[in-house]
């Protein structure tokens, strides 16, 4: 489904993204893990095309296409869209109105579902602004209700877990599984080996590369033995190398 | 009773009323306290128990008194309709409002002039909200598509002990014109004031708000609040003042500005006093683009960019 080859994104003379390739099955949740400041947020943004941030070098293929160079309205209809980090806050527009417009042609009770996936009751959140009156973990679960009403062919999911109490946690793992049931690939961007044992698979991130994929278990394994403490931030070792 | 020579003129401002995002049943029926005015003339008044609604035509305008007395809390809202419909005229509204003692009163206005060319509307008005009474004033605008309005509403708004007043008014359709809204509220002991204005510039439209409350009282609360758009070459200034002259008096000034396009000037300049140490103003003020986030927020779901700056303008002037 998604396809990313050799992509590049250097910012004053930095690498931040460097050679990475990623690939995205039909139907999996693909989880990427990695610790802060590894360019994870960064990949995000130049699969969604938020950000101004321009690919110095590589593509990105989605369904067969290549859409390096599209906008992200043009992206978001192929079928992509991005639950953020840190989603904005949008003073006068309703929970519901943010949810129906993610939705487009979907009902009112639609969008109640999806609140009560997200763990919000619908009769207390239908009515509110997705303004600086929610908390940041409120505003989060909103975020992935909007995903659940948009279903996207691919969601790209930033760290759904930051903010989010330990209460929480299951339904914001519920809500990754419905959307995978409704036909969602899921691109799961986290640093918590908890959250991405929900993936079928599991690439690690480390300054700007991919350096290995597999399933959960070992992945876990590996992010432990090799990257706590990480001794290669700026230079990664590519699978194969020996530290 | 609508005089029947004056039927016409009816018609037309309550056609303007709807397009202005009036309710036209608001407008009938005895159960509903409502006034209508197009230029100097009073074309529908009526009054329901517990308030009292005066006028007298003047040369220019109207003189209106509105009384609601001790203790009535009116269950619906008060309906004005204001307006000239001709692409010219001047209407002068002096307005007098007392919210005697532990009364409340919700009041819709809207002020309608479609085909304004050049059109003068000035409003002065003194408001008086009684000890631990309240007053709801919202006011909606519609001045058409020439811009050819200038709008000058004035307000001296005392609030007693624990009063409550509310006020805000909306120009989001259309153009705005020239506004120079100038609103100056005073607050005894735990009194409540709240003055929002909200406006979506255009063309070249002219816009001042001068919004201004004294936390008089101990413990009496305010907040200065506005969210202006501005495109083209539309220009807005907003000085937002607060004083905080009692212990415990709490005030807020708080303003936004979006500037769409390179050519549109806003300026903000929020006021801030305290003369007793135990009161406390804040005031923040954002003046700049369009946040780029808020943008791709909802261009990721599939909205385009003029699509999402549209939803994002609706929300601020809503």
């Amino acid at each position: 489904m998604l396809e990313i080859q050799n992509l590049c994104l250097s910012l004053n003379g930095k690498k931040i993204i460097d050679g990475l390739d990623l690939h995205v099955n039909i139907g999996e949740i693909h989880g990427v893990l990695g610790k802060n400041g590894t360019g994870k947020t960064t990949l995000a943004y130049l699969i969604m095309g938020v950000g101004n941030y321009t690919p110095t070098a590589g593509r990105l293929i989605f369904e067969n296409e290549d859409i390096t160079g599209l906008s992200v309205s043009q992206r978001a209809k192929e079928g992509i869209s991005l639950a953020w980090q840190e989603p904005a806050r949008i003073e006068g527009l309703s929970v519901r109105d943010y949810l129906m417009l993610s939705g487009k042609s979907r009902g009112v009770k639609q969008v109640e579902d999806y609140l009560s996936v997200v763990g919000l009751e619908p009769a207390t959140y239908l009515d509110r602004d997705i303004d600086n009156t929610l908390s940041g973990g409120e505003r989060k679960r909103i975020e992935m209700a909007s995903i659940l009403a948009m279903r996207p062919k691919l969601a790209i999911l930033d760290e759904p877990d930051s903010g989010i109490d330990i209460l929480a946690l299951p339904s914001l793992l519920e809500a990754m599984r419905e959307m995978n049931r409704q036909g969602s690939s899921v691109l799961l961007i986290t640093h918590n080996e908890k959250v991405v044992e929900i993936a079928q698979r599991v690439s690690v991130m480390c300054a700007g590369s991919i350096l290995k994929t597999g399933e959960p278990g070992q992945m876990n394994l590996w992010f432990k033995e090799n990257c706590q403490p990480c001794a290669h931030v700026n230079e990664p070792e590519k699978e194969g190398n020996k530290r | 009773m609508i005089n029947y020579s004056i039927e016409k003129e009816y018609e037309g401002m309550i056609d303007a009323y709807q397009k202005a995002g009036g309710d036209r049943n608001s407008l009938l029926g005895e159960g509903t306290a409502r006034l209508v005015i197009h230029e100097n003339k009073v074309l529908d008044q009526n009054g329901v128990a517990g308030i009292k609604i005066e006028t007298r035509e003047t040369e220019n305008g109207v003189n209106v008194n509105l009384l609601v007395e001790e203790g009535v809390k009116i269950p619906h809202p008060v309906h004005l309709c204001f307006g000239v419909l001709p692409q010219e005229g001047l209407q002068q509204i002096i307005m007098k409002v007392n919210a005697k003692d532990n009364s409340a009163v919700s009041v819709v206005a809207h002020c309608v002039f479609p085909n304004a060319v050049k059109v003068i509307h000035k409003m002065d008005a003194e408001i008086t909200i009684g000890n631990n009474a309240r007053f709801d004033y919202k006011e909606t605008h519609y001045h058409g598509e020439f811009g050819g309005i200038e709008v000058i509403p004035r307000a001296k708004v005392k609030v007693g002990k624990a009063g409550v007043y509310q006020s805000s008014m909306v120009i989001s359709q259309g153009f705005v014109g020239k506004l120079d809204y100038d609103f100056d509220v005073f607050c005894q002991e735990e009194a409540v004031a709240e003055l929002v204005v909200k406006a979506y510039g255009k063309g070249v439209d002219d816009i001042k708000v001068w919004e201004k409350i004294h936390l008089d009282g101990a413990g009496a609360r305010g907040l200065a609040k506005s969210r202006l758009v501005l495109n083209d070459k539309a220009k807005a200034e907003v000085k937002g003042e607060t004083y905080g002259n009692a212990p415990y008096a709490r005030g807020h000034v708080d303003c936004i500005e979006l500037v769409n396009g390179t050519e549109a000037v806003a300026i903000a300049i929020p006021i801030v006093s305290v003369t007793d140490g135990r009161a406390k103003i804040t005031h923040e003020a954002a003046i700049g683009s369009i946040d780029k986030k808020q943008v791709e927020t909802l261009m990721a779901r599939g909205l385009d960019e003029s699509e999402a700056v549209d939803v994002i303008v609706k929300g601020i002037l809503k």
